[in-house]
């Protein structure tokens, strides 16, 4: 048997299908979506600084980022998590 | 106000004992001649009170005010607390005899871990004194070397620990002597309450009882200490007192034996009242029982609406309801209360507004009628129409409690309505259901609006019908509107009639599905193919030969029967229509006149099986018999060919496993010809049609019954288990053939042979054991899935949060849709 891992580069990472798209949210736009949903930057969905993804985007422990998935049921999905 | 971020719990001080103390026990009397507490024992009126009408002597308040008042005893000797051993041997294993000081590298403890490898040096680094080895001897006391250290030498030990060494030994909490009771706190009163038996006999609780014991116990050994008494008697009794002491905290230890009540039963002291299933915790905080509810056999009622539930007079007569007299109620009210507490829909209480409260009997009932105004409130009778919660556990998803109507009947069982079966997984075999009376206006109309039955039609969990027809209602409906039913007029009326439509019927005679076109609401278009449905290539629409294509427009059926895809729970599409184009109650009174007008037509044709359902003509037989021995030729070839080595083997599978799959797949062969067989040659008798309209029942039972079983698998295979090389002795070793693995050739009409019967059985209990273990193990995984999910919410913005408003998912389920109100989970189109 032969086990082994693929490893990509950013650039791969970024534009790989299974990826969705994440942007990296500005001051403003992250004040938007707080006061969108009355929420503080704790209380939104969380993602680790070391995901793969995040890694990639070059997003920062703290950063908001808005990450655009295709669902089946709604055919687009936005979440918003924190960088911790 | 104060949020509360954290509690810590710590070690009591004698010190807080005794500012906690209202009184010092000092004797083991309780009570005196006069049956009166005596001052200064456990029963000392100043720890609180739970007689009515006597006020508290330490506070002041009545019963119920006052929630009572510590005492403590003061220890003539000190004792261990033997809920504290494991640290008391800690503290003496890691700390010097004689000066209290650290035996170990402070440095090197972590935890508790790290300090249980550390050895003891041998003598103090502090004090150089001599160290020896600690002991814990069961069931409580310590040995240093050979010598037996008492409580009192534990205790001036740790009091030379220097906090900082505590520190380091990560004991936190108070100090360590703490561990070591000199003064005992003696709960309230109103913890340890003595009940009054009827008798007049007072009872006293079994931690009064304990707390006399050690009262008298701690009392002999002060008076034997004053009189300096031999060292032995002294030893003793030190030792009584610390076995009454731990008892009183622990009555199940190992090694003592457990304290005794005169009777000879096992005392229940403080770890048994909080322990296990019958504890504090589990029986009467995690679980409570409740009021106003009621339990008992549930029983099936076909002219009950969906809505209802049938209650037993007597179950009515003692669940009530509070409302409150107001002038528009009153002389309602009052109609109530001369009914008395036993009739029909009477009342059992009046609460006057000074809240004092009368029983109504039959001898006072004239009485409290006259003196029931407005602002009194009436403890009234559930009569019919009021608002109740019915549940039947296990409680696994919303559906399993729902409001229902209130309908009082005669007899003892609870009624209802067979299409709520479903979401309840009731069946009449002796289930049992629950009954909950809410108690406030908001409460019921809470219940009314979100719980009740209607309500629940659309399951969120697939966002079809939970609710509908099955069984008999689904044979009914399709007998009634397939092709060839005639109804003559009378028949109609007559059907009608119980059914509650009232139409004028113009013709003489009728077909099935004009009677039907009289049920289905006005307006309504429909058009599936019904479960009777033989799945041609292309579909003739309303011209289907077997009449299997349903077509209604405008609340006429056009074409197909009524069956299992019309109005039966997950599929009913005519059920499913209707609520959402008419809504809920529109649906319910669907399904009630179709219910009703099924079970009607069926006791007016009659609808049975019998074993001679199952005949089948000798050709069907020969037929069967022929696929067997046609199939069985070709898995001697396939056996031949693997005895030969020649088989072709399948990638990822040994030889063996090839040849086992493709037999399989030849003996199973044999079962689907049989059962396409049975199913074109079968008569149009009433097992057929349970069948094929989805009612009870499928072709393979029918095929188990008349035609052939054919190879029974465990775990998905041929049978193996038995004997060495072979399943049973009648057959050769290494016999590979059909036959040897658990074939069956019978049907249950003709009957088993042994050996078959015997593979029967072990498949049959390979289907006990599956249901059992798979219920048990998905239901846990259930469980922990709503215990992880149950306080997820969907905010006002659709978002899903949790308790402290963190977000789950922005718009709830990504779509934002409550499949409970919607169609199959897609979205209504308004």
């Amino acid at each position: 048997m032969i086990v082994g891992a693929i490893y990509l580069n950013d650039d791969e990472i970024k534009n790989h299908v299974l990826v969705p798209r994440h942007e990296i949210l500005d001051a403003k736009e992250k004040e938007t979506v707080l006061k969108k949903y009355n929420v503080t930057v704790e209380q939104l969905p969380k993602i680790l600084n070391d995901d793969a993804a995040i890694k990639a985007f070059g997003a920062k422990v703290g950063d908001v980022v808005k990450i655009t998935r295709e669902s089946v049921t709604a055919g687009v999905s936005i979440y918003y998590r924190t960088v911790i | 106000m104060v949020m509360i971020d954290k509690i810590k719990f710590k070690l009591i001080s004698p010190k807080m004992i005794q500012k906690m103390s209202a009184i010092l026990i000092t004797t083991s009397e309780v009570y005196d001649a006069d049956a009166y507490p005596v001052e200064g024992g456990v029963m000392d009126t100043r720890m609180g009170v739970i007689d009515p009408g006597i006020r508290c002597k330490t506070c002041g308040g009545r019963s119920g005010e006052c929630q009572g008042h510590f005492g403590h005893i003061d220890l003539a000797k000190p004792v261990y607390n033997i809920l504290y051993l494991k640290p008391i041997k800690t503290m003496l294993t890691y700390t010097c005899g004689s000066c209290g000081g650290l035996l170990v590298d402070k440095d090197k403890i972590k935890d508790d871990k790290t300090l249980n490898k550390l050895t003891v040096p041998k003598t103090c680094p502090v004090c150089n004194e001599p160290v020896e080895k600690i002991k814990f001897e069961r069931p409580m006391s310590f040995k240093r070397g050979n010598h037996v250290i008492t409580a009192e030498e534990s205790r001036e030990q740790f009091e030379k620990i220097s906090d900082e060494d505590l520190k380091h030994l990560n004991f936190n909490g108070g100090r360590p002597e703490w561990m070591i009771l000199t003064i005992l706190p003696v709960p309230s009163i109103t913890t340890r309450p003595s009940i009054t038996l009827t008798s007049g006999e007072r009872s006293e609780d079994d931690l009064t009882h304990k707390l006399v014991d050690i009262v008298r116990i701690n009392q002999r050994l002060l008076n034997n200490l004053e009189i300096g008494a031999p060292e032995f008697i002294l030893d003793d009794l030190w030792e009584l007192l610390q076995y009454h002491i731990a008892t009183y905290f622990n009555n199940e230890m190992t090694g003592v034996p457990p304290a005794r009540h005169r009777s000879g039963r096992q005392l229940k002291t403080l770890s048994q009242r909080l322990k296990s299933k019958d504890g504090r915790f589990r029986n009467n905080l995690t679980g409570k029982r409740v009021n106003f509810s009621a339990r008992t056999v549930i029983s099936p009622d076909p002219m009950i609406g969906v809505n209802d539930v049938g209650i037993p007079e007597k179950i009515a007569s003692e669940l009530t309801i509070p409302i409150r007299g107001t002038k528009d109620n009153i002389d309602e009210l009052k109609a109530c209360i001369l009914r008395g507490p036993d009739a029909k829909d009477g009342a059992n209480y009046v609460i006057r507004p000074d809240g004092l409260k009368k029983k109504i009997i039959d001898m006072n009932k004239e009485y409290i009628m006259n003196e029931f105004s407005e602002g009194y409130i009436l403890e009234k009778h559930i009569s019919d129409g009021d608002i109740v919660l019915f549940n039947r556990q296990p409680s696994l998803h919303k559906m399993s409690l729902m409001a229902h109507r209130v309908k009082v009947l005669p007899h003892k069982t609870f009624r209802l309505n067979l299409t709520v079966c479903t979401p309840y997984n009731a069946d009449f075999d002796g289930d049992e259901m629950n009954l909950h009376v809410p108690q406030t206006a908001e409460a019921r109309a809470e219940a009314e609006q979100l719980m009740l039955v209607e309500k629940n039609i659309r399951s969120p969990r697939f966002g079809g019908p939970i609710i509908g027809g099955v069984q008999d209602f689904i044979s009914g409906g399709y007998l009634i509107t397939r092709e060839g039913t005639v109804i003559s007029k009378e028949l109609a009326a007559q059907l009608l009639f119980k059914v509650g439509v009232v139409v004028d019927l113009k013709k003489e005679i009728y077909t099935g599905k004009e009677l039907m076109s009289f049920i289905l609401p006005k307006g309504l278009d429909v058009e599936y193919q019904a479960n009777i449905c033989k799945k041609c290539g292309t579909c003739k629409k309303e011209k289907c030969t077997h009449d299997a294509y349903v077509k209604v427009a405008d609340g006429e059926m056009i074409s197909g029967v009524i069956d299992q895809n019309a109005i039966s729970p997950f599929k009913g599409r005519i059920l499913d229509k209707i609520d959402l184009e008419f809504g809920h109650s529109e649906a319910v009174v669907f399904l009630e006149r179709i219910t009703r007008l099924a079970t009607e037509y069926l006791m007016y044709r009659g609808f049975t099986i019998s074993v001679s359902e199952e005949d089948v003509p000798q050709s069907v037989k020969d037929d069967i018999n022929g696929f067997v021995d046609e199939h069985f030729v070709k898995v001697y070839a396939l056996i031949d060919e693997f005895n030969k080595g020649k088989i072709e083997v399948q990638p990822g599978l040994t030889p063996e496993e090839t040849l086992e799959g493709l037999i399989l797949s030849e003996l199973f062969e044999i079962v689907n010809k049989s059962q396409n067989l049975i199913a074109k040659e079968a008569k149009d008798n009433d097992a057929q049609i349970m069948a094929k309209t989805g009612a009870r029942g499928s072709i393979q039972n029918l095929t188990f019954m008349a035609g052939i079983i054919g190879p029974e698998t465990v775990q998905g295979h041929r049978i193996f288990r038995g004997y060495k090389d072979r399943t049973l002795p009648h057959y050769k070793r290494g016999d590979l053939s059909a036959e040897a693995h658990g074939f069956v050739r019978s049907c249950y009409k003709q009957g088993l042979s042994p050996t078959e019967f015997f593979f029967e059985a072990m498949k049959g209990r390979e289907g006990i054991m599956d249901s059992s273990l798979k219920t048990r193990i998905s239901g846990y995984m259930q469980r922990r899935l709503v215990n992880a999910l149950q306080d997820i919410l969907v905010a006002r913005d659709h978002s899903a949060r949790d308790s402290s408003g963190r977000i789950v998912q922005f718009v709830a389920g990504e779509d934002g849709i409550d499949p409970s109100k919607s169609d199959g989970g897609k979205l209504i189109n308004v």
